[in-house]
């Protein structure tokens, strides 16, 4: 069989679209601990799609092999026709696939600019030599980079005055704001985000969930999302994933998820 | 008027440069052509190019690397094997010679032209730093220092055993503590051969150009995308990683940049001392660099110019020839050059109480070493299976 066809396959839930991304029966063992237990997942093309789970569910786990930062036990990880599952974070990024951290983790004494030009290293082309002499051609991808560095930071929403701030200095909100922004500046086309609203209120959710949204329909990217604020997930997913000690206990739209008794369960405990 | 303060501005580091290489190359004038106080200056020169080159490595890349004496080694070496009759009986005795000086042509062995010396150097050299650099790609912080630190001691041990290493009849890895001797020296097309024992000068301005050229290849770097790379990586691998940046591929290029001007500068005072000799490549002078950036400030390139001249005119100056009367004074019989170690390291203890950043430290590496801030600890397999 071939790729795309086992990738279409894996598409459940919405049988038109395509899947970006599919995993399938993945597993991650730590030792003698299944972190991550044969979980068979697909996210559509220009969709939100979401992870649940308690804590310890090895939802960031399954983040991390996505990214490349771990390499699936068993099982294979496909994004977009090509098998990632043991590609390394910087080809992966290349690829395509960019994430916020759930504990930020911006470079901490660059400037937020700094950082988001750090994001964009995999779609530029100068190396040592081109640096030390540098030509017009590598001029100029200096100045491209770090306007559109500039650019992309407008569009997340910083204010230009904090643009030459260090990171360690910005406000937490706007900490999350830049960590969004480099991961945009690798040009992603699937954008993975680890808790983006913790520690925010709920007026700030709320402008995170449109930015979601709007990120989907004006940059044409997919969204995956690890969230524990439930308003946040049933307002914006269009698919949930629920995982449960490292399983897959239950897949579908926010409905059939809230209604769901394996979910209730997960979260509050069994009925006696 | 305003125009001309928004230029000076933007380019205040190139016209400090300009300003400092430009007062300095006027220096020897005012001194006798052998005078002792360019002897200084020309072996300051050569270190401040070392200390520069570990700035790339240890101050940029943050890969603490504690065996940069063998890169200074390697560089000596090449010009010991290349510019001298160590290997005699190559080619029937006749030697082999390319664009060699005039004098240098008659002799046995191999004598390349010095430029051609400096660019083998830093290709052996480059690929000495990157071969250093693969066994650490998978450690972190302390780690990198004690294989570093080994590297260092093997090739000191090979210099220092090299004289029992032989190829073939005549040929052999080096002279051991016998000195490699005499050295060809520098010729250059279109000038008349340098001479030290008549004029010590232009050996300066070579020295001057080597130093512009490690600055030039410093601050380009800083600010580049390799330079953003590797600030990246010393804060923080995983998150690096996962933007985008080869982990493998940057470090190794730190290695090998840094790693390369550790081989001019040794194949220039290879050829201006005339005698490469194993002695030269313990340990102490690693720790003796690192003390240079180390008091400048770690990765602030102003500031291991001037850590590099400080220590460097401390050790080639003040103690030999201003504090050395100072035990007999005190009714005790001892040389202080035999302590010149023990002063570095208390003036590196003194620092790091008083002023862990260095005297001039760079604003991010400040921030660090004051507040904590930066470095990531999570353990992820980032590496290629």
């Amino acid at each position: 069989m071939s790729l795309p066809a086992v990738a279409a396959r894996a598409a459940t839930g919405d049988g038109n679209r395509p899947s970006l991304l599919s995993t399938e029966q993945v597993s991650k063992t730590f030792g003698g601990l299944v972190a991550v237990n044969d979980v068979t997942f697909s996210i559509p093309q220009h969709s939100i799609v979401s992870i649940i789970g308690p804590n310890g569910a090895g939802k960031t786990t399954f983040f991390n092999m996505l990214t490349g930062l771990y390499k699936p036990s068993v099982g294979r990880i496909v994004f977009d026709g090509k098998d990632i599952s043991r590609t390394r974070p910087d080809r992966i990024t290349a690829l395509g696939i960019a994430r916020t951290f759930q504990n930020i983790r911006l470079f901490a004494t660059m400037s937020a600019v700094e950082n988001v030009m750090v994001g964009q290293h995999a779609r530029m082309r100068s190396g040592l030599i081109g640096s030390i002499l540098r030509p017009p051609r590598v001029r100029r991808e200096e100045r491209d980079v770090r306007a559109r560095a500039h650019e992309t930071l407008g569009y997340v929403g910083l204010e230009t005055r904090l643009h030459d701030e260090l990171a360690v200095n910005l406000s937490y909100g706007d900490q999350r704001r830049v960590e969004i922004a480099r991961a945009l500046a690798s040009e992603p086309r699937l954008l993975l985000l680890d808790e983006p609203t913790a520690g925010m209120n709920p007026q700030e959710s709320d402008r995170l969930t449109d930015f979601m949204r709007r990120l989907r329909d004006e940059r044409e990217l997919t969204i995956l999302l690890i969230e524990h604020d439930m308003k946040v997930v049933m307002g914006v997913s269009e698919r949930i994933t629920v995982l449960d000690h490292g399983e897959k206990i239950a897949e579908g739209d926010p409905a059939d998820v809230r209604a769901n008794p394996l979910v209730v369960e997960a979260y509050l405990g069994k009925q006696s | 008027m305003t125009n001309v303060t928004a230029i000076l501005g933007r380019n205040k580091n190139l016209v400090l440069a300009v300003l400092c290489l430009g007062g300095a190359a006027l220096l020897p004038l005012f001194f006798d052509p052998l005078s002792n106080v360019t002897d200084n200056f020309i072996t300051a020169g050569a270190y401040v190019v070392m200390a520069l080159g570990l700035n790339i490595v240890v101050g940029f890349a943050g890969l603490l690397d504690l065996g940069y004496v063998a890169f200074y080694a390697l560089g000596a070496y090449t010009v010991g094997w290349f510019a001298s009759d160590h290997f005699s009986p190559v080619n029937g005795g006749h030697g082999i010679h390319v664009l060699a000086g005039k004098f240098a042509s008659t002799l046995p062995g191999i004598h390349l032209n010095f430029l051609l010396i400096l660019v083998v150097a830093v290709f052996i050299v480059g690929i000495a730093g990157m071969l250093i650099g693969l066994p650490t790609l998978r450690l972190r912080g302390d780690y990198i220092a004690i294989v570093t630190l080994a590297f260092g001691e093997i090739v000191y041990r090979f210099a220092v055993n090299g004289d029992e290493v032989t190829f073939a009849e005549g040929y052999k890895l080096s002279n051991g503590r016998q000195a490699i001797s005499p050295i060809d020296s520098i010729d250059l097309p279109g000038l008349p051969p340098f001479d030290s024992a008549l004029d010590l000068r232009p050996y300066f301005w070579f020295v001057l150009a080597l130093v512009a050229l490690v600055l030039l290849v410093n601050f380009r770097l800083r600010d580049s995308r390799l330079g953003r790379a590797w600030i990246a990586i010393r804060e923080d691998e995983v998150a690096a990683a996962s933007m985008g940046v080869p982990l493998v591929k940057t470090k190794l290029l730190a290695y090998a940049t840094g790693a390369a001007f550790g081989g001019m500068a040794g194949a220039f005072l290879g050829s201006y001392q005339s005698s490469v000799q194993a002695d030269q490549f313990k340990f102490g002078f690693s720790i003796f660099l690192l003390a240079m950036i180390i008091l400048g400030g770690l990765g602030s390139i102003w500031g291991v110019v001037f850590g590099a001249l400080l220590l460097s005119f401390i050790n080639t100056y003040f103690i030999p020839d201003v504090f050395n009367s100072v035990p007999r004074q005190l009714g005790l019989d001892f040389d202080l050059t035999v302590l010149n170690f023990g002063i570095f390291g208390f003036l590196i203890l003194i620092v790091m109480v008083l002023r862990p950043q260095g005297l001039f430290p760079e604003r991010r590496r400040a921030l660090e070493l004051t507040e904590g801030v930066g470095a990531g600890d999570a353990t992820f397999e980032v590496r290629a299976p």
